[in-house]
């Protein structure tokens, strides 16, 4: 089936003419029209992927394909994509048609890939679970050995990990402000990449924590994200904290070969309480990490339980600022209630158009920027950022990269958790690399006991990428990894 | 610090979202919760450590002061719920 090919054997099958590009779009077009049940989409663009298709089909003959020529992509509904609606998974921009382009969708499609359609995701990326679109929940495809209850496919980029696993795409865009492309990758069997904060331009992607946000691709393997990422990346002058460097060969980078390097691992991490099959299956991912020549050694991260708190004040505090602009003024939903004046209009949009996570986090971040309290709580979080960023620097003065567990627990089922601090909870492996902007990735390494996927996350200093994706190249290598979820939507 | 209910009606005024009398208490009662779970950070020694300004430090990119963009008048308007004459149109402010 051509929808289970990964991308490289799409390029290589594309390259010697065993299908057209117009064949694998229609067999991606017609696995998305299937599949709805899973409610990975919030818009199908068919004629988007052929029409990439057919101008991949003419430069593969005329020999000016670019590298992603005719690979059908999904993109996640944060990136603004000119002239096809994108509501950031929120009512309060259903009908918004952005007359641009974001940078990470330009260069994609530049180099040849078509857009299958705008992915479903929590509502402005406040989610671990896909529970918070304003487009209904994103089922994700797996299911618990013997159980037909939905469960979710992780967040906030869960439409694109749904999408991905169930073969829909070989590949989609995400974006991660706290872990929401490694937590729902983790939760899907797929490969994710956070990259360096800065090495994806956040221009053209609709706003949440502004220092914290990166766009990152999700796909079944760590060589196809290592061939997404270098589509994306790049310096652009319109995103003035977009890094100023070149862009490396990730995928030339992928050798399996570990000899020499130092794998870090954070003794902070194993929690108390800690899910059995996920300590075993991180002990078994440092074996296969020394396998590929590697030693490992134990590194300290002593802030790592502040991460959380610290994030739940920074994340919150810059979306309250950035959220703002959502006044029914100058796009999106308007409600002006009968009689009301502008500030009436105002309140009463956002009250209608926003979801209740994005509320509650408005107003924490409000709150915490309140005249008062300002410097007890967004002054110290950001003195605490310092420290755990610190942290990490001083471990990497030991060691190469770090091995943790993606997420403390497999997916969970819709509606399982409704306690908002038990949700943020989930993210306590992944937010503190956010907190200090270094690349990260998810790799599926393994089932639990009920069948669903774990996945172990590798971290890297600032800029090394290359470096990241190499040790989940060798993770992915020994894992062997082939479980996928059986088809029943 | 617990918020009562006059400060979540305030931060929900400045913030520009309506409650209605029976989002109050269930909102307070959250904010409470993850209000109280985030001043542990207060534990924190934080003597001598600076804020963090940029996760990435960078030198902002300077650029010549020229018009670079523009003259899309009608593609900015073209999203907007209420539009005239060129311009945003909004409800009368001053009576």
């Amino acid at each position: 089936m051509l929808t289970d090919l990964s991308i490289a054997a799409m390029q290589a099958g594309l390259r010697d003419r065993d299908f057209s590009a117009r064949e694998l779009a229609t067999a991606h077009n017609d696995a998305v029209a299937a599949a709805r049940p899973l409610n990975a989409f919030i818009v199908e663009t068919p004629e988007h992927a052929l029409a990439a298709a057919d101008a991949a089909d003419a430069a593969l003959t005329a020999g000016t394909a670019g590298p992603l020529a005719g690979i059908p992509l999904g993109i996640k509904d944060l990136f603004c994509t000119a002239g096809v609606q994108t509501t950031a998974g929120s009512k309060i921009l259903e009908g918004f048609v952005p007359p641009y382009e974001s940078t990470v969708t330009a260069k994609l499609f530049a180099d040849g890939a078509g857009m299958l359609g705008k992915l479903n995701m929590d509502q402005f990326a406040m989610g671990s679970s896909n529970e918070t679109s304003a487009f209904g929940n994103v089922v994700s495809p797996w299911r618990s050995a013997g159980s037909n209850r939905p469960l979710v496919p992780g967040g906030s980029s869960g439409g694109s990990a749904a999408a991905v696993a169930a073969r829909l795409c070989a590949g989609a865009t995400g974006t991660d402000t706290g872990g929401s492309i490694r937590q729902p990758a983790a939760f899907v069997g797929i490969a994710g990449i956070k990259p360096t904060y800065g090495r994806c331009s956040r221009w053209g992607v609709v706003a949440f924590a502004s220092s914290l946000d990166q766009a990152g691709p999700m796909a079944r393997d760590v060589r196809d994200c290592a061939i997404l990422l270098k589509s994306m990346s790049g310096h652009d002058p319109k995103d003035s904290t977009s890094l100023d460097l070149p862009v490396p060969d990730f995928e030339a980078a992928l050798t399996g070969d570990l000899r020499g390097k130092r794998i870090g691992v954070p003794k902070e991490y194993r929690l108390d309480g800690m899910d059995a099959t996920i300590a075993a299956l991180w002990d078994q991912g440092l074996a296969w990490l020394r396998d590929a020549g590697a030693t490992t050694v134990e590194v300290s991260l002593p802030h790592t339980r502040y991460a959380l708190p610290a994030y739940y004040i920074v994340a919150p505090a810059e979306a309250s600022s950035n959220l703002a602009r959502y006044d029914g003024v100058r796009y999106g939903l308007r409600v002006r209630p009968e009689g009301g004046n502008l500030a009436d209009m105002y309140e009463a949009t956002r009250a209608a158009g926003f979801g209740p996570e994005v509320k509650r986090r408005i107003m924490i971040g409000t709150y915490v920027l309140s005249a008062g309290f300002y410097d007890a709580y967004y002054t110290q979080a950001q003195k605490v950022r310092t420290l755990i960023a610190r942290d990490f620097t001083l471990a990497f003065e030991r060691c190469d990269l770090l091995l943790t567990p993606t997420a403390p627990s497999a997916a969970f089922a819709a509606g399982d958790k409704v306690d908002p601090l038990e949700m943020y909870l989930n993210d306590v492996f992944t937010v503190p690399a956010s907190m200090a902007g270094l690349p990260a990735m998810s790799v599926p390494a393994g089932l639990n006991g009920s069948g669903l996927p774990l996945g172990l996350q590798v971290i890297g200093p600032a800029f090394d990428e290359a470096g990241v994706l190499n040790a989940g190249y060798a993770i992915e290598r020994a894992a062997g990894f082939a479980a996928r979820p059986d088809r029943w939507w | 610090m617990s918020v009562d209910a006059a400060t979540v009606k305030r931060i929900a005024h400045l913030a520009r979202l309506k409650l209605s009398e029976a989002d109050v208490a269930p909102l307070q009662a959250e904010l409470n919760g993850i209000i109280g779970w985030i001043e542990q950070l207060g534990e924190v020694d934080t003597a001598g450590v600076e804020p963090m300004t940029a996760v990435i430090p960078i030198k902002l990119a300077w650029r010549e002061d020229l018009v670079i963009d523009g003259d899309a008048r009608d593609k900015v308007l073209a999203n907007a719920p209420g539009a005239a004459h060129g311009f945003f149109a909004v409800p009368g402010m001053i009576e």
